[in-house]
């Protein structure tokens, strides 16, 4: 069974906001093929604040889509419109502690709902642009068809092009097959071959500061040393910023690096992953034994809380 | 009050009896049964033993054409891997829709590598068409492989009938009997089964062992080489323990075996028949007349079944669904699409799967939670109205689906 946290579990038990609206006067209905759920959430918008006062439910899906359909009415009532549009799945994610990476979609049905309910109030027709397929990555929830759309948009060759461009695959490995799979489908499609040893050739090029710096034996100077660390974060930035996440160089002391982690990444499941992933290229990069804590358990580190040690 | 387990499809609980016979041979029997010293030998005498339990629960002419093997799942890709290479200009496989994915994912990789996989339709209970069958039966097929009985619906195949048609046709034949073992009389000297899997932890041994029937003479390439072990048929040093715990789980499973057809079906019926009587729009699915006694799959229309099964949690009571929520996959159970159960019903089946350890004052709280908790979850539904589906639910709610 799945890992539900305990905001989960009680919004499902106790969902908030059910049933049909009264003065309902917009209303949106949407499904998510990947799991058969479906939602219709109702809003009363006020015509002259455009405030949403009241939003109400029905759910026919799992707890999480239950759980999510009640987070979502709960975050949009009272906002805006201008406002609401602005919540993400994630903020639907976040408000429930997070949900185990099969079931984002859930959040994402929600926002669409959101969506095509404003798009009803506003007596305009609401067309879906998000597709969703099956779940290959489960470390970095990457599904089928955004596999499938990246590597046609940008001619990727192999399973660590994609990963570059979509993180899938590059945590526990074990759906590179599946990711070969799809690259033999949609390259044949193409008219090419999928060649599964042409990872060799399409390694990115070294970052230009490693490059040069290598030859070198002398020790860097901590000035250098830092620049280089910041190199290696530079690069990995686009990538989270993808994902609507950020990652920031705080401080470095010794052999430990204080990373601060924002946007999505913060507070995201994945993050112990990703924290593992900047250690091990600054590690690679830098050739000795590097430590990365996220900057907000160094403060816990080095303050340790008072109610903790009054409870010891 | 205690938890109420009605999954025993998925897996049972050990039988007591069946964890003291294995003891022993963790500490003191720890010898490899091959060793030729007193160690060694107690072991072996054991394993004999053990094979002969299977045996006569099965009805195995000759003891040995039990192989014991690490699980159900390696007993199906053996018997399957072993008929190809037996006849390797045979490039066809016949097996139904509704196999367990134990075939179902090894026949789908064995497809990419080229050859042909005919999956036998079922009708709306569950039933295969013996005529499609026949017609597919050539010199082309390598082997067929049909369950004997179904696990999510408890539908039983007709398997003997099915072997007599095979053979007719000169092609081997497998049945994956996982669910029907301990289940089902079986008497397999009076068929002419080539090829059958047992799991142990369906009948209350251990996970970890299995067993594959050979019938003897029949032609057969192993999937592991290496040692002498199970007459070279599978290599690789013997779960004694494990062993030990199958054999005397058949023992207690032989039995019991009328005890299975008459007390737990008893049981079984009464949660059915009280459900459907209690719940308005909900149905079993599969095959009511012709299925195994302790399988109840019912659906619930209009609500999800991770949903029910959540609430059936909080109340102590486990089960499992065919929902693609509790799957991780993108559909719901492919058995219940190739019924052609619609999706507002498909993904609302709870399989209640009980045991000789069920007992009715737990049967009776189960029927006692159900109805609230599917009243519950259809006040959410948006295809259910105040007290009945929403006239025209299809039409009501149409979602966009992305």
């Amino acid at each position: 069974m799945w890992e539900y946290s305990e905001k989960v579990k009680e919004h499902f038990y106790q969902p908030r906001n059910v049933g049909v609206l009264e003065g309902a006067n917009g209303v949106g209905d949407v499904g998510s093929i990947s799991c058969g759920d479906a939602l219709r959430l109702s809003i009363q918008v006020n015509p002259d604040s455009e405030v949403i006062e009241n939003a109400t439910f029905q759910t026919f899906g799992c707890g999480s889509a239950i759980a999510s359909s009640s987070a979502l009415t709960e975050i949009i009532k009272g906002l805006t419109i201008e406002e609401a549009l602005k919540v993400t799945n994630q903020d639907i994610a976040d408000y429930l502690d997070g949900l185990p990476p099969e079931k984002m979609h859930c959040s994402v049905m929600g926002r669409e709902a959101l969506q095509a309910a404003v798009a009803n109030y506003r007596g305009v027709e609401w067309k879906d642009d998000h597709e969703e397929g099956a779940l290959v990555c489960k470390c970095f929830a990457v599904d089928a068809v955004m596999i499938e759309d990246t590597i046609r948009a940008n001619g990727l060759r192999t399973v660590q092009d994609v990963t570059n461009y979509t993180k899938a695959g590059g945590g526990c490995c074990a759906c590179h097959e599946g990711i070969e799979e799809i690259l033999a489908k949609v390259l044949a499609a193409q008219g090419i071959a999928f060649d599964p040893e042409a990872g060799k050739a399409a390694e990115p090029e070294p970052l230009p500061i490693a490059a040069s710096a290598k030859p070198g034996k002398a020790p860097l100077t901590l000035v250098q040393r830092i620049r280089r660390i910041e190199a290696v974060i530079e690069s990995i930035r686009p990538n989270l910023r993808m994902d609507g996440g950020d990652a920031e160089l705080v401080d470095v002391d010794g052999n430990t690096v204080y990373v601060k982690m924002t946007g999505a990444c913060s507070g995201c499941s994945m993050a112990a992953m990703t924290i593992g992933g900047i250690q091990q290229r600054l590690m690679e990069d830098l050739g000795e034994f590097i430590k990365v804590i996220p900057a907000d358990k160094a403060v816990a580190v080095r303050e340790p809380r008072t109610s903790a040690a009054a409870g010891a | 009050m205690s938890d109420i387990y009605l999954d025993n499809n998925a897996t049972t609980a050990c039988d007591p009896k069946v964890v003291e016979a294995m003891l022993p041979y963790f500490l003191e029997q720890f010898g490899n049964p091959s060793s030729i010293h007193s160690f060694g030998s107690g072991v072996g005498r054991a394993v004999s033993k053990a094979r002969k339990q299977v045996q006569e629960l099965l009805g195995a002419e000759h003891d040995s054409e039990i192989i014991f093997t690490s699980c159900g799942t390696e007993s199906d890709n053996t018997a399957i891997l072993s008929a190809l290479k037996c006849f390797p200009n045979r490039k066809e496989i016949i097996t139904t829709a509704v196999e367990h994915p134990a075939i179902l994912a090894l026949c789908a990789q064995l497809e990419k590598e080229g050859y042909t996989i005919h999956r036998l339709k079922v009708d709306g209970k569950g039933r295969l068409d013996l005529e499609e069958y026949r017609k597919l039966l050539s010199p082309n097929v390598a082997i067929v492989s049909v369950m004997w009985a179904n696990n999510e619906t408890g539908t039983l195949f007709p398997v003997e009938e099915m072997v007599e048609m095979a053979h007719a046709a000169g092609i081997q034949f497998h049945t994956d009997a996982v669910q029907a073992v301990g289940k089902v009389a079986i008497d397999l000297k009076s068929t002419k089964i080539d090829m059958l899997s047992v799991s142990g932890h369906k009948l209350h041994a251990p996970k970890g062992i299995g067993v594959l029937y050979l019938r003897r003479g029949v032609r057969f390439r192993p999937l592991l080489r290496g040692g002498h072990q199970e007459r070279g048929r599978r290599a690789g040093t013997e779960n004694a323990a494990s062993v030990v715990g199958l054999g005397k789980a058949c023992e207690l499973a032989l039995e019991h075996i009328a005890f299975e057809n008459v007390q737990v079906k008893a049981l079984r019926d009464r949660l059915e028949q009280n459900i459907l009587s209690q719940v308005p729009h909900c149905f079993v699915t599969g095959d009511p007349v012709n299925r195994l006694p302790n399988t109840a799959n019912i659906a619930f229309e209009y609500i999800e079944g991770e949903a029910i099964l959540m609430l059936l949690n909080k109340k102590g009571i486990a089960a499992s669904s065919g929902s693609a929520c509790t799957s991780g996959s993108l559909e719901p159970s492919h058995v219940m699409r190739a019924m052609d159960i619609p999706y507002t019903a498909a993904h609302g089946t709870i399989r209640f799967s009980l045991s000789r350890y069920n007992t009715q004052a737990e049967i009776d709280r189960v029927i006692e939670a159900v109805p609230p908790i599917v009243a519950q979850l259809r006040k959410l539904s948006p295809y259910w109205g105040e007290d009945g589906p929403v006239a025209e639910p299809e039409k009501a709610f149409a979602p966009v689906y992305a």
